[in-house]
């Protein structure tokens, strides 16, 4: 059920936009009126959630560490691990954004081969994986802006250029959507592991889905339902200049294509992708680890009203001399 | 806060980077216009498939004389000459304002002029 959930969600996304474009010739509603208001949504929605998050008070540096804090001079100092300073603090989170450093550490928990205890091992297949996923990723949307921007910049030629080296068949397929698909694959499976599947949400698997269908429909557009790519540079550019047209060479599958990625920016600011910014935003990430340099007030300041021990005994006397137990106002021994 | 506000600041940058970059280059409404040939017979296959597809015709057409030896494709619209540069650049003999045109726009550069010819444009016509 938590698996087939989104799956249908996503099969019935792509029929009714597949079907929509086909038989009923609404290219206007899903090409032009779904991308402008997903897209809207999906700013308004992530500019909140940032505000809100921002707006929640962070009263002292709550760091995770894991290296040397700073201390005496003859101990060496983790500078990047347990930073002090605002160098230290940014070259920690362009590392965990670049390279996922905090991924790199990631342990499993098995039992030994005799099963009498329990092991704790390296897991380094899902860094791998999530580097190799999140920078193909990257160079696919890099490899988009042909169809943003014009003339098309010499990088972008380059780029594409050098992702599709193998130049195996014409259209040559493209090496980041080898890998992208086989990640996703990777990901999707890894669900199904029963320990995973155990702690898996539908919301899990329909953004895996979900990416998943947006590759292949990207990868089926480009290599068997062609569409043309002048009409669709000329329809992008139309959209993203407010002078939105409707182009007869575009196949039902680019709206399927594009119908997917508007759902997928509007479900953005609502779901776990949102850790495209929560990743500069961590507490645990984001903070020197200076609490022992500098003292920390409590930010909201105000006047906590106190009620100290000797008050509650005060007030709870009687109750506490019929229980028998000793006071402190009285028992001279307690008071030390 | 102030460094909340710059981060949403350099993302909408980000984000709308390209509208500003096709403002600035002043592209922002360019479509190639395409120098077709004067009516020399049709293509090799229609006009709306081989706008999808030519790349595909172009590797069969490899695929056939490079490896099966075949020399001639027939299609409905006729018998034509496998060769890049002896058909294709034959009608379309402005390469420049034809095949670079468009795929400038949609940034394509294929690599097969690194080896194959390009006719010169004729002046006259
Ligand atoms: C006999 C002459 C002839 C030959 C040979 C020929 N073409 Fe064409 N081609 C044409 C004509 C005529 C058109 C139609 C132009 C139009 O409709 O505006 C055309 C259209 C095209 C188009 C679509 C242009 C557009 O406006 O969308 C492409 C792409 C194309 N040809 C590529 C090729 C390729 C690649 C080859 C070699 C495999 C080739 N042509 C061989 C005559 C030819
Ligand atoms: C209507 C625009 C248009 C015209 C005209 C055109 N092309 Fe293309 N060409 C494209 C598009 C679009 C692609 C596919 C790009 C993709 O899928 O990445 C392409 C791809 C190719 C490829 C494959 C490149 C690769 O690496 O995948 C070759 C080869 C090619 N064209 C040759 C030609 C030749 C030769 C001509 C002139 C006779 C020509 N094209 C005219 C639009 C055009
Ligand atoms: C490494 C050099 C090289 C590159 C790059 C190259 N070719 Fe070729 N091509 C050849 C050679 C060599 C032949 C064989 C010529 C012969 O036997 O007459 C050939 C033959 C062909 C032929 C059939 C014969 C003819 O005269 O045209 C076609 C069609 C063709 N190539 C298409 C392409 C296309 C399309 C590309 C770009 C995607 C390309 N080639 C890139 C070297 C190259």
């Amino acid at each position: 059920m938590k698996i087939a959930l989104p799956f249908f969600a996503i099969a019935a996304i792509v029929a009714v936009i597949y079907s929509g474009v086909k038989f009923y010739n609404l290219q206007i509603f899903f090409g032009i009126v779904l991308p402008y208001i997903c897209f809207t949504l999906a700013i308004v929605g992530f500019i909140a959630r940032i505000i809100r998050w921002a707006a929640s008070p962070v009263p002292f540096h709550i760091t995770t560490v894991c290296g040397q804090q700073k201390s005496l001079p003859w101990i060496s100092h983790s500078k990047i691990e347990s930073p002090t300073t605002g160098m230290g603090v940014l070259l920690r989170v362009i590392g965990e954004t670049i390279v996922f450093r905090s991924l790199f550490r990631n342990d499993r928990a098995s039992l030994y081969k005799d099963k009498s205890r329990v092991i704790y091992s390296s897991d380094k297949l899902l860094w791998a994986g999530a580097l190799l996923f999140h920078w193909f990723l990257f160079i696919i949307v890099l490899r988009h802006l042909r169809l943003f921007l014009e003339p098309v910049p010499y990088w972008v030629i380059t780029l594409q250029n050098m992702d599709g080296i193998l130049e195996t068949t014409i259209p040559g397929v493209y090496i980041s959507n080898v890998i992208v698909s086989l990640s996703v694959l990777y990901l999707i499976l890894r669900r199904f592991r029963s320990r995973i599947r155990y702690i898996s949400l539908p919301a899990d698997y329909f953004i895996l889905f979900l990416l998943g269908s947006i590759i292949l429909s990207g990868i089926l557009m480009r290599h068997i339902y062609r569409v043309d790519i002048l009409d669709a540079k000329a329809f992008i550019m139309g959209l993203i200049y407010l002078k939105p047209l409707v182009h007869e060479g575009l196949g039902a599958m680019f709206y399927v294509h594009l119908g997917l990625v508007s759902v997928l920016f509007m479900y953005i600011p609502h779901s776990k992708l949102m850790h495209m910014a929560g990743i500069f935003l961590s507490p645990t990430r984001n903070l020197k680890n200076d609490s022992r340099m500098k003292r920390h007030i409590n930010p909201w300041g105000y006047p906590v009203k106190e009620h100290t021990y000797d008050e509650w005994e005060e007030e709870f006397k009687d109750a506490l001399k019929e229980a028998g137990i000793p006071l402190e106002g009285e028992d001279v021994r307690l008071r030390q | 806060m102030v460094k909340i506000i710059i981060g949403l600041i350099c993302l909408l940058i980000i984000l709308f980077s390209p509208v500003g970059y096709n403002v600035i280059t002043g592209r922002t409404g360019y479509i190639p216009l395409l120098k077709t040939p004067q009516y020399q017979g049709d293509c090799v296959e229609g006009t709306i498939y081989m706008r999808k597809r030519h790349m595909e015709v172009l590797e069969r057409w490899r695929n056939a004389y490079v490896r099966d030896g075949i020399k001639r494709y027939v299609s409905i619209n006729g018998i034509y000459n496998i060769s890049l540069t002896g058909t294709c650049l034959k009608c379309h003999s402005n390469k420049a304002e034809f095949c670079d045109r468009c795929h400038d726009y949609g940034g394509i550069k294929p690599g097969c002029w690194d080896c194959h010819h390009i006719p010169e444009i004729k002046a006259e016509k």
